[in-house]
């Protein structure tokens, strides 16, 4: 099934995403009731400032990067503001992704095929998450897993996709140390620069990131301690770069 | 539902007080703890703000800060804070900033009261959190020691018995057998009709200056009465009154309460309060015969030692108690002297500096000690005497455990052995000219006693050294910087520093890197105020008096003088039973761990105290009595 986007090419470049209205469009149009509740419950204004915004930090182990052809193996799940992480409120699902489990990703995630047969389907775990979500920006390292997989997993089940503000803190960390969005020319001398001095393009990856904020290293690939990363590196940022007052609308996508 | 938190549990398993808990109750706290990110510069905590849970260091480093803005305390990774406001109506004590980008684990009350409620280590670590882990150990130690705990007003039969100064020896005598007392308070009363006490008359007093020189029964009391009586506070303890006793050579001691007498004990209401007595070893070393017979009493000191310290008597009494066996030797030994050299030519004082004259001396500790001739001191008549006076005692302290000390500061050297007015132009000189050598002199020669003969002359050199001290900035400021040359060994924020090589590897030295330096740093203060109390505890007093440091300043360099104290005494006692040399080279793998924090909480307090003198030189306050008003500039 394909759902048109229209809103995506009327909003010009650099334009805060109009959640709340993209929020009310799905309500006219959605059929499953958890979604209808989700759209309904709606989401934090555009202006509103990052203090007062309930967010929550979202981690997939998955058993591949294709939304398609991988699933979810695992979610972990932590709510946050900006002046605490609820950890003692998170939330942690394994979920049996049928037999997609490969190899290669269980290297990363240790997580096994015997220990996922028990588990239930990603269905039974939706109306936990979705919950968990309602009324909250969604906060992630690399938005693509995140919203695409959920995304694949929803329409999958119940035919029909699943949008939801994302702030990545991995897109955060690429404009501050990548130089993506300015000409050629001053990227060309960045580029020349580090080559110079011998310096490699800063890495985005999560552990990485979080070490320029002398945030500690936790191990990774476990759903539940990657979201608590995310909202701490989250936390970080929003320290360093930005200020409490600073509107939600220039940071989610 | 609880998930498992296995980054949050893994860690604060490393550290106490978690690492002694089961694993699930620290499984149960990592589920119930919140997480919060600060970057340096940002405020944690504020003065006064409501609080429902105590935080742990995950990384970074915060600062803790006293409520009038002052410096308190540094933690690092691992530690705890904000449990002292649980305990205290959930308010902010010290407000709290993040000196590095700083991640905390957030952990509730409701875990807090239920980890305090059924786990011992955990009850125990937070109770005895922050700096008032040292006032309660301090406390507890005083508390186990009988002669400590009682309060020597308890030991107060009767009111006292007064006569006023206008009286007879006769009318005294009368009320004494009417009141049936061994001693009476002549007091003097002033227009307002408030009397203080001149003097003390004793049934002694009675027999051997009155009816053995057969004077008048009309006499006047006031002739027969010892003036100025040593007198000791009712808020005291049986054991400072023991040591007063002790110290002066009296019998009865009048007890005061706001400068009014409220009573007067004897000797044998304290006896009782003694079994193994310090008194008995006193008054057997100054009955010992000959040098010989001293020597063998050191056993008896090294036992008085040992139990003192194993009974948990606190580090002034330990100190005091060795200073009067000190004493006791010394006297003794002059004593000896004179029966073979006979009398001193001309009157004389002997001085004990240092360590004895504080009141803090311990086993190991060299004779420092000098000699003050009367004025009429002529060379070539009377050095000889005086030459062989001090070389006599000086071997016989050494003979006595007490090591000829390495710089000379004993009476044998000609320097030392001098006429109150050459002393007494040391003293101005060393203050108007601080050179290298006169600091050196100043840190030893300032802390002074009379040990024996004319031990009063002491008192206007003391004054004379408060006042002109006092006086002099550039004096001061020297003596400040000298304090500063030895500096507690802690690193920058958790651990000790330890000696890396020679004899002493991986210990580190108690009194050169800890009580030294904080006596030093104590001693300027002093100086500045222009107090002439000798004993560290004493000149804290007057310094709080004077209030010369920030407010909980002077306790705080109390109790941490009174920690390191402790240890270097339990130090000592563990090497006197072993018979081991003593010294005060102490390992920390071998302190309890409730000891090695004590002891790091005294070194941050010791090394505060530096800092603060650094960035504020000592300044003269003017002589004591002054009107002193705290500067907040």
């Amino acid at each position: 099934m394909f759902f048109p986007r229209p809103e995506k090419w009327k909003r010009r470049k650099g334009e805060p995403l109009p959640w709340r209205g993209l929020y009310e469009k799905r309500l006219a149009q959605v059929r499953h009731l958890l979604l209808r509740e989700f759209y309904q419950a709606g989401v934090v204004d555009a202006g509103t400032a990052l203090a007062d915004v309930p967010m929550v930090a979202l981690d997939f182990e998955t058993t591949g990067f294709d939304p398609d052809k991988d699933a979810i193996v695992s979610i972990g799940l932590v709510p946050f503001t900006l002046r605490r992480i609820f950890s003692s409120r998170g939330q942690y699902w394994v979920v049996n992704p049928g037999k997609r489990l490969k190899k290669e990703s269980v290297v990363f995630h240790r997580i096994t095929h015997s220990e996922v047969q028990e588990r239930p389907d990603l269905s039974e775990v939706l109306p936990g998450l979705i919950t968990a979500m309602t009324q909250s920006v969604v906060v992630v390292h690399y938005r693509q897993i995140e919203r695409r997989f959920l995304d694949a997993a929803v329409r999958q089940r119940w035919e029909e996709g699943f949008i939801f503000p994302v702030i990545d803190t991995m897109d955060i960390e690429a404009r501050l140390h990548r130089q993506d969005d300015k000409g050629w020319w001053t990227r060309l001398k960045a580029h020349l620069a580090a080559r110079l001095l011998g310096r490699d393009r800063q890495s985005l990856r999560l552990a990485a990131s979080r070490t320029r904020y002398n945030l500690p290293v936790y191990s990774p690939h476990h759903a539940l301690t990657d979201a608590l990363a995310t909202a701490e590196l989250f936390q970080a940022q929003a320290a360093w770069h930005f200020t409490p007052q600073t509107p939600v609308s220039d940071l989610w996508r | 539902m609880e998930v498992e938190q296995i980054e949050i549990a893994n860690h604060l398993r490393r550290f106490e007080p978690f690492e002694a808990l089961p694993e699930e109750v620290v499984a149960r706290v990592a589920a119930n703890a919140d997480v919060v990110y600060h970057k340096a510069g940002s405020d944690i905590l504020l003065l006064n703000d409501e609080i429902h849970e105590f935080y742990f260091i995950r990384s970074g480093v915060v600062e803790l800060f006293r409520r009038d803005g002052e410096f308190y305390n540094r933690l690092g990774e691992g530690e705890i804070f904000g449990q002292m406001s649980l305990m205290m109506h959930n308010r902010v004590r010290f407000p709290t900033r993040a000196l590095e980008d700083t991640l905390l684990y957030i952990i509730p009350k409701e875990i807090f009261d239920e980890l305090c409620d059924n786990h011992e280590v955990f009850a125990d670590f937070v109770e005895f959190g922050d700096r008032s882990r040292l006032r309660q150990t301090v406390s507890r130690a005083q508390q186990s020691n009988e002669m400590m705990r009682t309060k020597v007003s308890r030991l107060i039969g009767r009111e006292p018995v007064i006569v006023d100064q206008t009286a007879s020896v006769h009318q005294t005598a009368i009320k004494m057998t009417e009141e049936r007392v061994s001693s009476v308070l002549v007091t003097d009363t002033n227009e307002d009709g408030e009397s203080s006490v001149v003097g003390i008359v004793t049934d002694q007093d009675l027999r051997t200056r009155f009816i053995a020189p057969a004077l008048e029964f009309d006499t006047p009391i006031t002739a027969i009465m010892s003036a100025n009586p040593v007198t000791l506070d009712a808020n005291l303890y049986v054991f400072d009154a023991m040591l007063a006793m002790l110290r002066h050579n009296v019998h009865h001691l009048p007890l005061m309460r706001s400068q009014q007498a409220v009573g007067v004990i004897a000797l044998s209401d304290l006896i009782r309060y003694e079994s193994q007595n310090s008194l008995f070893v006193v008054a057997k070393l100054l009955r010992a015969q000959n040098q010989a017979e001293l020597v063998s009493l050191g056993k008896d000191i090294d036992a008085s030692f040992v139990r003192m310290v194993n009974e948990d008597a606190n580090s002034h009494m330990v100190g005091s108690a060795m200073t009067v066996f000190g004493r006791s030797i010394f006297q003794r030994l002059v004593e000896l002297a004179e029966e073979q050299l006979g009398p001193p030519p001309i009157p004389c004082c002997f001085l004990t500096l240092g360590s004895m004259a504080r009141d803090e001396l311990l086993p190991g500790g060299d004779q420092d000690n000098a000699l003050v001739l009367d004025d009429s001191f002529d060379a070539v008549k009377h050095d000889g005497y005086f030459q062989k006076l001090a070389a006599f005692v000086s071997d016989g302290l050494a003979a006595n455990g007490f090591p000829y000390c390495k710089g000379g500061v004993m009476a044998t050297t000609d320097k030392w052995r001098q006429p109150r007015h050459v002393w007494s132009k040391y003293f101005a000189d060393w203050i108007a000219y601080p050179s290298k050598d006169a600091m050196l002199n100043s840190s030893m020669f300032f802390d002074l006693d009379g040990v024996w003969g004319h031990t009063e002359w002491v008192i206007p050199f003391r004054q004379q050294i408060a006042r002109q001290a006092a006086n002099h900035n550039l004096f001061l400021s020297s003596l400040g910087r000298a304090a500063l040359y030895r500096t507690p060994p802690l690193g920058f924020f958790k651990d000790f520093v330890l000696e890396q090589d020679g004899e002493h590897k991986n210990s580190l030295n108690l009194k050169r890197r800890g009580t030294a330096p904080l006596v030093a740093l104590v001693r300027v203060h002093a100086l500045a105020v222009g107090s002439t109390a000798q004993n560290t505890f004493e000149r804290l007093e007057d310094i709080k008096a004077a209030r010369y440091l920030p407010p909980g300043r002077p306790e705080a360099l109390r109790d941490a003088m009174e920690i390191m104290s402790m240890v270097r005494q339990r130090h000592h006692a563990e090497q006197v039973q072993h018979k081991q040399k003593v010294d005060n080279n102490i390992n920390p793998e071998d302190l309890s761990q409730f000891d090695r924090r004590n002891l790091k909480e005294a070194f941050q307090v010791l090394n505060d105290a530096q800092n603060f003198l650094k960035v504020r030189p000592v300044k003269g306050r003017g002589f004591k009595g002054a009107k002193r008003v705290f500067s907040t500039s």
